[in-house]
């Protein structure tokens, strides 16, 4: 048997040039778990509900996603309920890049909701850099406003940082014009030491947004581990002045989680990132238990779930 | 490789995208914490909890006047309004508590066996819990503490205390091996006004377990829970005599340290006191235990985790409104990361939402007195005037009640009075170290000893400065945490005896 040993040109994390600042759980889960305690009642209620709303990535990602099934998504997402709630519509539509063209199609060329299409090997991003490229390139050509990239973790894990840098490197030129939000899969990543400095590579080598999940793997996104971002991005905005967005996606279905993740925001990078071009929710439940909490505001009283149009 | 791309048209939200990444100049990077998003109040109810108009002695099991027919108002902290009257107790009526105990030691409660008393103690942490949104509420109205607080920290813990010490009450022997603990006898109890409920649990749970009967003297400004706990004691079916109350000011306290027929004084308050107590009790074969002041020491190395280190100084120190004896109230930060740990900290207490503490989303709720909020403001400003710079929370406070906004002191020296005597408010005293020996030197540097936190991500480090702290508690990576089953205690002028777990159960205890 041969002896495990590291292949030609890889770079360990011995000569890495990445550093981030530790984190410690005990502190980190405590502060977290904060904000949930905050009370967030009627006035206050609302104007979060429909904040969460327009900070929505209305998501699909799956294999048997069709033409049909986006349409659907698309018209939820212009107007996810009837006009008299006045709410926003959402942030974006979240599909596969095959699905772009369809989206483009039915939102049209301009549109107060952009398309985010997954890319690079999505979710593994165990693919050939080239075609992690070509894919960004032809899924930008067919319409995207944004690419939600997946790192390598591949190479994270076994210490070659450079290969994660050079990778949202190169994707973030193929993105041309689009905004590139990147991946972490911080349920792969485990420790909160790595989610920190997965976060600083992926701001240094370019990402508009950093990303906690694809969505594919559990634990998704968590507070403890949204919140690490957030102070990494707060730190990254006061050596750089440039802002980067959170987005959080996975696992958040209820508004009452939602509240409680914009409260986070709001303590913690304060209300320049309380708006959709800096914070998003990845999600494809949450929308219709948003919903249901606005119109019971409205209407005083529950409506089943029959009464809100699915996506 | 090449792809035929045809150019893409951007979309509105597109290009308020691109320009929100324009790089922000240098002196515009800040933290914007205003009100986009503002949180509607929140308040507890807490009109559903009648607050009686006059409040009674409970000696030997019932609610009797004073013999001095005299009461004393009890203030609400953040509004000003009288909530209640108190009896004030005289030292003859100190005696008649006193005596009470004596009878329900001799006649019941050191014959009963362990096992009986601790049904009782099982009994009165399951009340305690069954009623604890009604305590926090008045603990919260009571003393100016936020609801927050009481709900979250001081109730569970009151009633952790009970369960804790009623699972001893039958296996006292076994605590100690190889001895036979007997009780003391009449424990005479002083308690102070920062954590009401706690204190007396912290104080009644390990005397009854091991057998000993209580007078207890709540502060003057925070009666109202004791005196509802002895209805819980009523309800609980505790045998008449086994817990009194006796309420009123320093005279009442003084009044019980000097009764000739306690065998155990208790008392958590102010260094002052405290040796006035040592003085009065010297000579005298009572047993005593002091737990007073304190100027703990946050020391935040380079390595330390930062943004979690913050939330420990802020907890540690704006706890309570820094109302709390091992409150970090020096943060010692190592000189390379002095000026990020200082930005970091004034963005972080500006989330600190100061109010009605009875609304659930305030962090920092009132002063518990005028005297006390007095005093905060005396040494803040001898601070100033010593030369330190003040940074303080850009809140506005609430015209009536007592208020002092979140604050911190830099460039503090050893030599200012900020650096050494005790505020006992939301005042943090801010100093640097270069090295870890330089670090519990002058965290050591100071006549009290009850509690320290350090702040590193590397062990060999944390063990280092632990054994070289002389504090009785040790935080490492966190700050406040606080169990029935870990003793707590001082070194120096921060008393001596220990409260809480195996070692709470000697301080109640004749280890024959």
């Amino acid at each position: 048997m041969k002896a495990l040993v590291a292949p030609a040109g890889f770079r360990s994390s011995a000569t890495s040039r990445f550093s981030a600042p530790t984190v410690d759980a005990i502190m980190l889960e405590e502060r977290a778990a904060s904000f949930s305690t905050r009370s967030i009642k009627t006035s206050a209620k609302m104007a979060g509900l429909k904040m969460t709303v327009s900070m929505c990535d209305l998501t699909t990602l799956e294999g048997k996603d069709t033409p049909g099934k986006v349409a659907y998504l698309c018209r939820k997402a212009l107007q996810p309920i009837e006009a008299k709630y006045a709410v926003p519509s959402c942030a974006a539509v979240c599909v596969y890049p095959n699905m772009v063209k369809y989206a483009r199609k039915f939102l049209g060329d301009v549109s107060s909701v952009n398309i985010a299409a997954v890319a690079t090997g999505f979710p593994s991003g165990q693919y050939p850099l080239r075609t992690k490229l070509e894919e960004v390139r032809r899924t930008v050509a067919d319409g995207a406003d944004e690419i939600d990239m997946v790192i390598d973790r591949c190479a994270f894990l076994a210490g070659d940082h450079a290969k994660v840098f050079d990778e949202i490197a190169a994707t973030k030129e193929a993105c041309g014009q689009a905004h590139l939000k990147v991946i972490l899969e911080t349920g792969e990543l485990v420790t909160y030491d790595n989610v920190r400095l997965a976060s600083e590579i992926a701001m240094l080598a370019g990402g508009d947004f950093i990303k906690t999940s694809t969505g594919k793997v559990s634990p998704a996104a968590t507070m403890p581990v949204t919140l690490v971002m957030l102070e990494a991005i707060r730190d990254y905005f006061f050596a750089t002045g440039i802002r980067i967005g959170m987005k959080p996606a996975g696992g958040i279905r209820t508004s009452k989680q939602a509240l409680a993740y914009l409260v986070m925001v709001k303590e913690t990078l304060g209300d320049d990132w309380l708006n959709p071009q800096m914070f998003r929710f990845g999600a494809s439940t949450l929308v219709n238990d948003v919903l249901m909490q606005i119109a019971k505001q409205v209407d005083g009283n529950y409506q089943g779930s029959d009464y809100f149009s699915l996506p | 490789m090449k792809t035929k791309s045809k150019p893409v048209k951007l979309s509105p939200k597109r290009a308020v995208a691109a320009t929100a990444h324009a790089v922000v100049p240098l002196k515009d990077r800040k933290l914007n914490f205003g009100n986009r998003w503002d949180f509607a109040p929140a308040p507890e109810d807490s009109k559903s909890y009648v607050i009686a108009p006059q409040h009674e002695l409970f000696i030997n099991g019932k609610f009797v006047a004073p013999s001095s027919g005299k009461y004393f108002p009890s203030i609400n902290a953040a509004t000003e309004q009288q909530l209640t009257t108190i009896a004030a107790a005289n030292a003859e009526d100190v005696d008649l508590a006193v005596q009470a105990a004596r009878k329900a030691y001799d006649k019941v409660w050191s014959k009963m066996p362990g096992r009986e008393r601790g049904k009782y103690l099982y009994r009165i942490a399951r009340i305690i819990q069954e009623k604890a949104r009604e305590l926090a509420v008045l603990e919260t109205m009571d003393g100016g503490k936020t609801i927050r607080e009481s709900r979250d920290v001081d109730l569970p813990l009151v009633a952790a205390h009970f369960f804790y010490y009623a699972g001893w009450a039958d296996k006292l022997k076994y605590a100690f091996p190889g001895k036979a603990p007997q009780p003391l006898g009449v424990a005479g109890q002083i308690i102070p006004w920062n954590f009401p409920l706690l204190m007396a649990a912290w104080k009644i749970a390990p005397a009854l377990a091991c057998g000993n009967t209580v007078v207890l003297k709540p502060a003057e400004t925070t009666s109202l829970t004791a005196l509802r706990l002895a209805q819980i004691f009523q309800e609980a079916e505790l045998p008449e005599g086994v817990v009194n109350i006796v309420t009123g000011a320093g005279d009442t306290g003084a009044a019980l340290v000097n009764n000739p027929d306690i065998n155990k004084l208790a008392f958590t308050g102010s260094t002052e006191v405290g040796k006035r107590i040592a003085q009065a009790l010297a000579g005298t074969k009572k047993k005593l235990t002091l737990e007073l002041g304190g100027k703990a020491a946050n020391i935040v190395f380079e390595d330390a985790p930062i943004d979690q280190a913050i939330e420990g100084v802020i907890n540690g120190i704006y706890f309570n409104q820094g109302h709390v004896c091992c409150a970090g109230s020096r943060l010692f930060v190592q000189e390379g990361i002095y000026s990020k740990v200082i930005k970091k900290l004034r963005d972080r207490i500006q989330t600190l939402r100061v109010g009605n503490p009875l609304d659930k989303n305030t962090d920092i709720g009132a002063i518990n007195s005028r005297p006390q909020l007095e005093k905060i403001r005396e040494l803040v400003q001898s601070g100033v005037h010593e030369g330190a710079e003040l940074t303080q929370t850009q809140c506005t406070l609430p015209a009536k009640g007592y208020w002092f906004a979140p604050s911190f002191l830099t460039g503090v020296t050893h030599a200012h009075r900020v650096a050494s005597e005790e505020i006992f408010g939301p005042v943090l005293s801010v100093m640097t170290f270069r090295t870890p020996e330089e670090a519990f030197e002058r965290a050591n540097n100071i006549p009290y000893g009850l509690s320290a936190g350090v702040w590193s991500d590397k062990g060999s480090k944390i063990f280092k400065m632990v054994n070289k702290l002389r504090a009785g508690v040790i935080w490492a990576n966190t700050f406040n945490k606080f169990d029935p089953t870990s003793p707590f205690g001082g070194y120096k002028e921060s008393g001596f005896g220990r409260e809480g777990g195996l070692q709470g159960l000697a301080a109640y205890c004749r280890l024959g």
